[in-house]
């Protein structure tokens, strides 16, 4: 295996450096396993999208997916709380497992997975509402009994660190808020239905680095109270907060020429980034960190 | 000089050198002559209507006085106004608006969300629902005719009769115009929605519904505008009938502003065509006003995503 350019493996260091701040120890492999991707191979139509991906995602770990665009992180990210299911021609072969239960079964229903297992999207998507409404909007045609929605509201949005930017302004439109901020808000807006699991699409793509680094400490607060999956881009921002980590790529069938998205590698974030099993890994991960 | 001269240093070779002649390609003389006739179209256009307008109101002026508002109509042009007509316009829009609203949004809100696209009766029913705003407005009048003889009403002159032939003229305008604002609502939102884990019924009533609401509302009033404004089908339904009675139910009998203008201007006496100009400005402000509040609507509502 080639070993990275010096400058890469600087770098490399310097964020797991933080990476090592932000985190606990993380176990060899996860203890309670709360998402199980057994064999799973996601379709739209004829076309096989991702291919055999087998994933055990840990309770209360930050795992991220990682890899080149079109390798299907979004599609497995998608897979994990049923969100597919409202793409025509979408189909998830093979079971998902939350918490020992095929999400996947007859007789599931994907409106309840989905309360459970919340998603943050790519651009920030408050609904054209008031902040209040955004955050009670989960609670409320969810049915949750909830004390007081006043206090209810707050709390998510203290949870999203955002409270004291909004306290003010509760009323006001959400449009109002910067971008960092309607992210917050779109994650406090998750929090209140009290999944049991956050799937984060690219959350940060859309943002600049501070408001990205206040997306990060928040993630590490959540953690202890939420299993969170994260797609990036961003190795740096891998490198950050995931405790896990897995690679995907797209290979070309040599038969057909079509290119599937496939699962190279998951490991502890710190294996991954500075001894990966697989020179793929190791080309992509130098690649974006030169 | 008009030729990009390659210069021999780097930095140079990146710089064109643009013409300075002075002439713009952006104005030859054909250009100007076409901007010229496409003003005139337009001037004839404008002059056209503002002729028009001028002369109805400078007609009219004298009859736009409270009798119109409160006179029924009579033999006697100077005691003749145009009190049933304008309930009764009333009365046919209002009973349109309740029926064709809900069914046009209703089915617009299935074949935008629901819908599956692949099955060939979909598809069927979109292709009619275009093609039913080309149908001539007198089809429809046949059509609520048709209706009310099948459920063994025998009078055709009823408010619920006219209502039921403008809604169906103007069910197209307003699933289209739905159809369009719902498309318009990103799909974020509804995902958004969706994964806090609300069901698609409740995603379309508190999510997109309400985030399509300016456009439903305008393409609502213009319809109701255009059924404000149109005689044809009533006029089948048999509705110049000389009304001493306001209009006070779905089975009362009724005449409308398009029908009583129309029934005035057949006078041979000039009094009563003078009521007729002030009665067609009345439902001329009338529909000016409705669209000046769709136009609103549209332009206050813009998108805010
Ligand atoms: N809705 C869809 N319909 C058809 N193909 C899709 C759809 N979404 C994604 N794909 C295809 O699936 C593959 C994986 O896409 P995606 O999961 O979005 O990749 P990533 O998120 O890793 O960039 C790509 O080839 C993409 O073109
Ligand atoms: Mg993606």
């Amino acid at each position: 295996m080639p070993e990275p350019m010096p400058q890469v493996r600087d770098a490399i260091e310097t964020e797991l450096q933080h990476h090592q701040q932000a985190t606990r120890e993380v176990p060899d492999h996860p203890e309670r396993t709360v998402l199980e991707v057994d064999d799973v191979s996601v379709y739209y139509g004829d076309y096989l999208a991702v291919r055999n991906v087998s994933l055990d995602l840990g309770h209360n770990e930050i795992t991220a997916l990682i890899g080149p665009s079109g390798c299907g992180k979004s599609t497995i990210l998608r897979s994990l709380n049923r969100m597919n299911d409202l793409i025509t021609g979408a189909r998830v072969e093979g079971p998902i497992r939350y918490w020992g239960q095929d999400m996947y079964a007859p007789g599931i229903d994907p409106i309840e997975v989905r309360r459970r297992i919340g998603m943050v999207f790519q651009k920030p998507n408050p609904f054209p509402k008031s902040i209040y409404d955004n955050i009670a909007y989960g609670p409320r045609v969810t049915g949750m009994q909830v004390g007081s929605m006043d206090d209810y509201v707050e709390q998510a949005l203290t949870k999203a660190a955002l409270w004291d930017e909004v306290k003010d302004k509760l009323r006001q439109s959400a449009y109002g808020l910067s971008g960092g901020q309607q992210q917050r808000l779109c994650i406090a807006r998750t929090i209140a239905v009290q999944p049991d699991v956050i799937l984060m699409d690219e959350p940060c793509a859309s943002l600049d680095p501070i408001a990205t680094l206040r997306i990060e400490e928040l993630m590490a607060e959540l953690r202890d109270q939420y299993t969170i999956i994260i797609v990036t881009h961003n190795m740096q921002q891998a490198a950050r907060v995931a405790d896990r980590t897995a690679f995907f790529t797209a290979a070309i069938d040599p038969v057909t020429g079509e290119r599937h998205g496939e699962l190279v590698e998951y490991d502890k974030t710190t294996k991954i980034f500075e001894s990966p099993a697989d020179s793929r890994t190791e080309g992509y991960i130098s690649g974006r960190f030169g | 000089m008009s030729t990009y001269t390659p210069a021999t240093s780097g930095a140079d070779a990146r710089r064109a050198v643009l013409s300075t002649s002075g002439r713009s390609r952006e104005q030859t003389p054909q250009s100007v002559l076409f901007m010229i006739l496409l003003w005139l179209s337009l001037l004839i256009g404008f002059v056209t209507l503002a002729v028009l307008l001028i002369d109805t109101f400078a007609d009219g002026l004298t009859r736009l006085d409270g009798r119109l508002f409160t006179g029924y109509p009579s033999s006697r042009a100077e005691e003749a106004g145009a009190r049933p007509a304008i309930l009764g316009s009333l009365w046919v829009i209002g009973t349109t608006a309740v029926l064709a609203v809900p069914l046009g949004v209703a089915a617009a809100v299935h074949l935008e969300e629901f819908a599956d696209r692949k099955r060939w009766w979909n598809r069927l029913i979109e292709i009619n629902i275009s093609n039913l705003s080309a149908v001539p407005a007198i089809i429809y009048g046949m059509l609520a005719l048709g209706t009310l003889a099948l459920v063994g009403v025998q009078q055709k002159n009823i408010v619920i009769g006219g209502a039921i032939a403008l809604a169906m003229l103007i069910l197209p305008v307003i699933i289209i115009s739905t159809r369009e604002a719902v498309r318009a609502v990103p799909r974020e939102l509804r995902d958004g929605s969706l994964a806090v884990g609300a069901t698609p019924l409740q995603t379309t009533w508190r999510i997109t519904l309400p985030a399509a609401m300016p456009g439903i509302a305008t393409g609502t009033i213009l319809g109701l505008s255009r059924a404000l404004g149109e005689a044809a089908p009533l006029l089948l339904l048999g509705g110049l009938v000389f009304l001493r009675f306001d209009p006070n139910g779905l089975l009362s009998q009724f005449t409308t502003m398009p029908i009583q203008i129309f029934s005035w201007t057949a006078q041979p006496q000039a009094e009563f065509h003078t009521l007729a100009a002030g009665a067609s400005m009345l439902l001329m402000g009338l529909v000016l006003l409705m669209n000046g509040a769709a136009i609103y609507i549209r332009n206050r509502y813009q998108k805010r995503w």
